[in-house]
């Protein structure tokens, strides 16, 4: 990225980048401000303490989902399998809790986590190790995860009394009024975006991103920090299929199936660039955040349910079409700025 | 790096390789598929005129195609349907893909018609694609039977209905006004918008709801949740909010009516607004106790696979041609006669609430 000691000019030009990228973020919160305030306006029942829980209740998975992504997007990888793992998880963990009623939510949590992590850590054994592109990789164990998912459970499926209390209290209980899922989210978030933001090791994932072959050369543990990246986003998908089980109650193994492509979707729309480098978690998560709020909107204004699935995919070229003409911008600004620096 | 990635890589391609044979396993599959000899004899010399006397004959082999093997009600039809296989001394099994689409459904239909399978029960998941190719297999004598999803008419020679769509639509209506005291606002909430068995139902409860007995009861919207746990549960809440009134949701499907009920069950919701649809005792168990739900409706789907077992076995010992008005004797249920376009009813559906739900485990 940029060097240790940067002249001034060299960090202005730094600032002119942050600020277009941060407006990217502001951007997506406007989108979603205006989709609220017009469905509050035409439906009031909308933002009200059942319509916003509600809200937050949608979007926290697809967040936690779109948080481990964005890591992983960021090297300039992709993770398809996150569906899957959601599926698995929470039918195996939904199995064990059915099993033994002793066993609680930590249980759940950490077995889910654990699951995860494993099903992320051949992930990024095979892309990072073995050096197999990351799209092909994702995809086999997407089928293959699914696949172990329905040996698994045989066709049998979860039910919402099979679960302990507990379990169930965790997808539609509050602290203070705010629901557990929501809560989770953000702490989540908050966690894996200061680690990206602040560390050392986090800056590492956009120097791998930007520029493999650069961060190689700059001594970057380029395979260790891409394997990391699998693992967290495996260990979150894990996580994940533990709140989904929570949420849901009654879980069949193709749980999630095709959520991979939203959580893409979201991590896109978000403002983090499918080549790599560029991007935040914050972002991902509003872009979840924007795109479990339209579908919710759309229902709430009686929009054609036909329509929903356009939207989305709309919105994803608009945010693609977004991110070229800024890349374009900021790089014709930055060669304009050079050319006057004389450098 | 270098020497470290090169220790590593066979590690991750057995990892790999352990996993890809794990999937295997559950690909859909049963083990014994390749293996079964060709009987097509055995059909191809059933007598063409109906004998309702005739014997089941011993040793048949059937194969139950649902619409996918990991779907929890195909299996539970289909395991009743080789239970009842074992009574007559039959040989029956499920093979199914992993995916409900009608083009993996087609090459299943291949490679039993090859085998010489005496029968094939199929749940179609598109009432024509999988046409052509059950065509050739009763061309080679194999006795096709159809139950849950429909085949087109004349690719199969019978179809075992759950209940009449009639009677599913015009029942919910029924329940739904006991529910709300006949009067106010309500709405369905669906699976997919082409569905073909969800929309024959809410055509008949929209014709159910013309009658006088419902006039205060106003259909306001119909809902469609893809049978996806989240979208069910987003238009659920979108159903409330776009109408503070509604009185009650009907959901005449399994994952709907689940989704909705965890929804209500969390919020205050519970007990404002009636719940009921079509779903299994097992999964709506909680919400029944709980008090979200009062009652729902089902049929039972143990029944529905031992009735499609018997049929099929009658029509390939001949006890039956699948013309309307040939009886048959499906072991405990009793008799049954085929109807119009070689339908078999199984039944009225059957109505579960908390005084009743524990003597069912589906």
């Amino acid at each position: 990225m940029t060097a240790v000691t940067a002249p001034p000019e060299a960090r202005s030009a730094r600032n002119l980048v942050d600020v277009v990228f941060r407006a990217r973020e502001l951007s997506i919160v406007a989108a979603l401000v205006v989709l609220v305030a017009v469905t509050a306006g035409v439906n009031g029942n909308f933002l009200s303490a059942q319509g916003l829980t509600d809200i937050s209740l949608n979007a926290s998975i697809l967040v936690l989902l779109a948080v481990g992504q964005a890591v992983v997007v960021i090297t300039r990888n992709i993770d398809l399998s996150v569906g899957s793992v959601v599926g698995l998880v929470a039918f195996t963990v939904g199995d064990l809790l059915a099993a033994d009623h002793g066993r609680g939510v930590t249980f759940a949590v950490l077995a889910g986590v654990g699951i995860g992590a494993l099903c992320g850590l051949v992930n990024g054994l095979l892309v990072s190790f073995c050096r197999v592109p990351a799209l092909v990789v994702t995809l086999g164990t997407l089928y293959v995860i699914q696949g172990l998912g329905h040996y698994i459970a045989h066709g049998r499926q979860i039910n919402a009394v099979d679960l302990p209390p507990a379990m169930l209290a965790m997808g539609n209980g509050t602290i203070l009024g705010v629901p557990y899922l929501p809560i989770i989210a953000v702490v989540a978030m908050g966690l894996v975006g200061y680690y990206l933001r602040s560390y050392r090791s986090g800056r590492e994932f956009y120097a791998i991103g930007s520029s493999p072959e650069a961060a190689r050369l700059a001594g970057i543990p380029v395979r260790r920090r891409v394997f990391s990246a699998y693992l967290f986003s495996g260990a979150l998908a894990g996580l994940a299929g533990v709140l989904w089980l929570a949420r849901f109650g009654t879980v069949v193994a193709d749980a999630a199936n095709g959520w991979e492509l939203q959580v893409v979707s979201a991590v896109v729309v978000g403002g983090v660039a499918i080549t790599g480098g560029v991007g935040t978690v914050w972002g991902a998560a509003l872009g979840a955040l924007l795109l479990t709020t339209i579908t919710s909107a759309l229902v709430a204004l009686k929009v054609n349910p036909f329509w929903q699935q356009a939207v989305t995919g709309a919105l994803l070229l608009l945010a693609i079409s977004v991110d070229r003409l800024l890349a374009a911008r900021v790089a014709r600004a930055l060669r304009k700025r050079n050319a006057r620096h004389g450098s | 790096m270098m020497t470290s990635s090169r220790r590593l890589a066979p590690a991750a391609a057995l990892a790999g390789l352990l996993c890809l044979g794990l999937a295997a396993c559950g690909g859909g599959t049963t083990k014994d598929s390749a293996s079964a000899a060709p009987s097509a004899a055995v059909s191809s010399a059933a007598p063409a005129a109906a004998d309702p006397n005739a014997p089941i004959k011993e040793g048949l082999k059937i194969a139950f195609l649902p619409k996918a093997i990991n779907n929890p009600y195909e299996t539970i039809v289909d395991k009743a349907g080789i239970e009842a296989a074992a009574e007559y001394k039959g040989e029956a099994k499920e093979v199914g893909p992993s995916d409900a689409s009608a083009s993996s459904q087609v090459s299943y239909i291949n490679t039993l018609t090859q085998q010489g399978q005496d029968a094939i029960l199929i749940a179609a998941n598109d009432a024509n694609a999988v046409c052509g190719p059950l065509k050739q297999a009763m061309a080679k004598g194999i006795k096709v039977v159809s139950y849950d999803s429909d085949a087109a008419k004349d690719c199969r020679d019978l179809f075992i209905n759950q209940a009449s769509s009639e009677e599913v639509g015009r029942s919910q209506v029924k329940l739904m006004s006991e529910l709300v005291g006949g009067k106010g606002e309500i709405a369905i909430l669906s699976a997919t918008a082409n569905a073909t068995n969800q929309n024959t139902w809410i055509e008949f409860m929209k014709d159910e709801l013309t009658k006088p007995e419902y006039k205060d009861l106003k259909l306001v919207k119909v809902a469609y949740g893809d049978d996806d746990d989240q979208k069910s549960f987003q238009e659920t809440q979108g159903l409330l909010q776009a109408y503070p009134g509604l009185k009650g949701i009907i959901s005449p499907t399994t994952v709907g009516i689940s989704a909705a009920a965890r929804y209500i069950s969390g919020t205050d919701y519970k007990g404002e607004v009636a719940l009921t649809g079509l779903g299994t005792p097992n999964q709506m168990r909680q919400f029944v106790k709980d008090g979200t739900v009062e009652k729902f409706a089902l049929w039972n789907p143990k029944d529905l696979g031992y009735l499609a077992s018997y049929a099929a076995a009658a029509l390939v010992s001949g006890q039956i041609t699948g013309a309307e008005g040939e009886t048959l004797k499906a072991g405990k249920l009793g008799e049954r006669t085929i109807g119009k376009d070689g339908e078999i009813i199984l039944g009225p559906p059957f109505t579960f609430d908390k005084d009743n739900i524990d003597e069912f485990d589906f």
